[in-house]
C-alpha cells in the first residue's frame, strides 16, 4: 500500500510540474505584459519599461527558456513570482483562496447534503408525485448553464429589491466595508445568499439524480429486506442500511467536487463580483498576467490530483469490496 | 433487427418524443426562421437602437440597431453546428483511443492512458482561453477542434475498460485466428459493439459542447466578433439584462431549450439502448 501511494504521489508531482510548465510556456509565449505599460500617458521610456519587466521576470526580450528557468527556480522554493504590476503572486493567491473558501464551502456542503436527501426521498417514493417533481426540476436545472442561472437570480433580486424599495438581498460583492462587528457579519451572510443558491442548485440536481439511481439499486437488495425482517423500523432500515451503502458514488463525486471547488466557481465569482481563485483565472488572462496564470494552473492541477486521491481513499473507506481486492 | 426494436422503444418513450419534437422545432427555427424575418443579421437599423420587441423588430433591437430575431437565430445556427461537430469529433476520438488502448494493451495502452491523464490535468479552460482569441484570422473551426480536444478523455477511459472485456469474446478471437489485421478487428468488431455507449455519449456531448461554447464565449474567449453565437449574445445581454431584458431573454431561453431537448433525447436513447440501466 505504502509503495503504491508513493508511486502515485511521484506520478502526480510529475503531472503537476508538466501542467504548470506548459501553462507557463503557453502564457509566456502568447501574452504581452508590455502592452499595459506601452499605452500609458505620458509615455514611459522603453528602458524604464524593460527594467520594470525585468524585475518582474516578464520581459519578452529575455528568451522564454531563461524566463522559464527563473520562474521554475522560484516555484521550487515556493515563490510564484510577481503579478504584472509588481504585486506578490503568493500574497494574492493566499487572499483569493480564502475568498473562494468563504464563498464556496457552504454552497458545496449544502449542495451535497440537500442533493443526497432529495435523491433518497425520490427513490423511496418512486413514481409518486414528489419523485416526478424532483426528477423534472433537476432535469430542467441541469440544462441551465450557471451563467444564465446566476444572471436570472441577479435580475430577480434586483426587481425584488426595487419592488420593496430597499435592499433585502445583496447581489454583488463580498461585504460592505463601511460596516463593522456584528452588522458586518450579517452583511457578509447576506452577500452569500445569492452565490450560494446559484452554486448549490446545480449540484443539488446532480447529486439527487445519482443518489436516486443508487438508492433504487440498493432498495431491492437482500440486506435491506433482511434489516426490515429482523424487526427494524422502515425508517431505520432505510437510513442505516440502504442510504449508507448507496452513498458511495455520490461521496466520490463529492470528494472530487470538494477538491475542484476553488477553481470551479469562475462564473459565480465573476457574475457576483467576488475576487476568488476562479475569477482570478479570467482576470489574469485578460491582464496578460503570465505569472498569475501559471500559479492558478498550478493550484488547479494540485487540487484536481488531490481530489482524485481523496475520492480513491473515500471509496476504500466506504466500500469493503475495494479494500479486500 | 435490433435497430428496429430500439427505434420502437425510443418512439414509445415520452421524454425522447418531446425532445425530438422540440429539437426539430428549434433547428427549424434556426435555419428556416431567418427567411421570414424582415431583416438580415448583418443589417443595422439606425432609426431604432435598443427598441423593445414589437411589430417591426419582433424580438427588439440591440444597442447598435441589429435585429435581435435575426442575430439570435444566426447565433443559434452557430451553436448547433458547433455542438454537433464537437460531439462527433470527441466521441470518435474517444472510441478510437479507448479501443486501441484496451485492445493492444502493453505500451500502447500505457502511452495513450498517460496522454489521457495529462489532458485531464491540463487546464482546458486556460488553454482554450489563451489560444482561441489569438486565432482571429483563423476560422471558428479551430475553436471546434479545441473544444473537442478537451472533451473526450473520460469516455475513452470507459471505452478502454469495456474493450478489455470484449477482447476475450469468441467472435473477436475467431477473427484473430482468421488472420484479420488487428486494426480492422477494432473497427469491425470492437467499436460496433460499443455503439450504444457511443451513441448516448455523442448525444450528451452535443449539449455539453453547446454549453461549453457558450461558457467560453461568455468571457469573450470563444466565438469572436463580428460572428455571433448564443454565448456571445448572452454575454452582451446579461450585462444590462435588468434594463433591456429582451437582449438576454431570447438567447438564454433558446440555449436552455436547446440543451434541454438534446438531454431529453439522450436520456430516452439511454433507456431504449440499455434497458437494464435506470439512469
Amino acid at each position: 500500500m505504502g509503495k503504491y501511494l508513493l508511486r502515485r504521489l511521484a506520478i502526480n508531482v510529475i503531472l503537476v510540474a508538466i501542467a504548470a510548465s506548459l501553462a507557463y510556456m503557453l502564457a509566456a509565449t502568447t501574452m504581452n505584459p508590455r502592452a499595459a505599460y506601452e499605452g500609458r500617458q505620458p509615455p514611459v521610456p522603453e528602458a524604464v519599461i524593460d527594467a520594470t519587466l525585468d524585475a518582474y521576470n516578464l520581459n519578452d526580450k529575455t528568451p522564454v527558456l531563461v524566463r522559464y528557468a527563473t520562474w521554475a527556480k522560484g516555484v521550487v522554493t515556493g515563490d510564484f513570482g510577481k503579478t504584472w504590476n509588481g504585486g506578490s503572486v503568493n500574497g494574492e493567491m493566499g487572499r483569493r483562496i480564502m475568498v473562494s473558501l468563504r464563498l464556496l464551502l457552504i454552497g458545496t456542503l449544502l449542495g451535497f447534503a440537500l442533493g443526497v436527501v432529495l435523491g433518497a426521498v425520490s427513490a423511496v417514493k418512486q413514481y409518486k408525485f414528489s419523485d416526478r417533481l424532483i426528477g423534472v426540476s433537476s432535469f430542467v436545472i441541469m440544462a441551465i448553464p450557471v451563467f444564465v442561472l446566476a444572471t436570472l437570480l441577479a435580475i430577480a433580486t434586483y426587481n425584488l429589491n426595487r419592488g420593496l424599495g430597499f435592499t433585502l438581498i445583496e447581489y454583488t460583492g463580498e461585504y460592505n466595508p463601511r460596516l463593522s462587528g456584528w452588522d458586518q457579519f450579517v452583511n457578509r451572510l447576506n452577500h452569500l445568499i445569492l452565490p450560494t443558491i446559484s452554486l448549490s442548485l446545480g449540484s443539488i440536481a446532480f447529486y439527487s439524480r445519482i443518489q436516486r439511481n443508487m438508492m433504487l439499486d440498493v432498495l431491492g437488495q437482500d440486506f435491506v429486506r433482511t434489516a426490515m425482517a429482523k424487526g427494524l423500523r422502515r425508517r431505520t432500515a432505510l437510513t442505516k442500511h440502504a442510504l449508507r451503502t448507496a452513498l458511495i458514488p455520490s461521496a466520490t463525486y463529492f470528494a472530487f467536487a470538494f477538491g475542484t471547488m476553488f477553481t470551479g466557481a469562475t462564473f459565480t465569482e465573476k457574475i457576483f463580483a467576488w475576487h476568488g481563485m476562479g475569477a482570478w483565472l479570467v482576470d489574469s488572462i485578460n491582464q496578460n498576467d503570465v505569472n498569475s496564470v501559471a500559479a492558478v494552473t498550478f493550484f488547479a492541477a494540485v487540487c484536481i490530483l488531490f481530489a482524485s486521491f481523496l475520492s480513491d481513499l473515500l471509496v476504500a473507506a466506504l466500500d469493503p469490496r475495494v479494500r479486500v481486492s | 433487427m435490433r435497430s428496429k426494436v430500439v427505434f420502437r422503444r425510443l418512439l414509445r418513450n415520452n421524454q425522447a418524443r418531446y425532445g425530438f419534437v422540440a429539437l426539430v422545432l428549434l433547428v427549424g427555427l434556426a435555419y428556416v426562421g431567418p427567411f421570414f424575418g424582415a431583416y438580415d443579421w448583418t443589417d443595422k437599423d439606425f432609426l431604432s437602437f435598443l427598441s423593445p420587441p414589437g411589430g417591426d423588430h419582433w424580438w427588439g433591437t440591440t444597442s447598435i440597431g441589429q435585429d435581435m430575431y435575426a442575430v439570435t437565430l444566426r447565433g443559434m445556427q452557430k451553436s448547433i453546428i458547433i455542438g454537433l461537430l464537437v460531439a462527433l469529433i470527441s466521441t470518435g476520438l474517444a472510441a478510437v483511443v479507448g479501443a486501441f488502448a484496451g485492445y493492444f494493451g502493453g505500451w500502447v495502452d500505457r502511452v495513450l492512458m498517460w496522454g489521457v491523464d495529462l489532458l485531464l490535468v491540463l487546464p482546458s479552460f486556460l488553454v482554450i482561453a489563451i489560444i482561441s482569441p489569438r486565432l482571429r484570422e483563423g476560422t471558428w473551426l479551430w475553436f471546434v477542434a479545441l473544444l473537442a480536444a478537451f472533451s473526450w478523455m473520460i469516455t475513452s477511459r470507459v471505452v478502454r475498460s469495456m474493450t478489455l472485456s470484449l477482447r476475450e469474446r469468441e467472435y473477436v478471437l475467431a477473427a484473430v485466428y482468421m488472420g484479420i489485421p488487428r486494426w480492422k478487428i477494432i473497427f469491425r468488431h470492437i467499436v460496433p459493439n460499443l455503439s450504444s455507449l457511443l451513441i448516448i455519449d455523442a448525444t450528451l456531448n452535443v449539449s455539453g459542447a453547446i454549453i461549453g461554447e457558450a461558457a467560453l464565449s461568455f468571457f469573450g474567449f470563444g466565438i469572436q466578433p463580428p460572428d455571433v453565437s448564443l454565448g456571445t449574445l448572452i454575454a452582451t445581454g446579461s450585462g444590462n439584462a435588468t434594463g433591456y431584458p429582451w437582449l438576454f431573454a431570447f438567447p438564454a431561453g433558446l440555449l436552455v431549450a436547446l440543451v434541454l431537448s438534446v438531454n431529453l433525447i439522450g436520456d430516452g436513447l439511454r433507456d431504449a439502448l440499455d434497458p437494464g440501466s435506470n439512469t
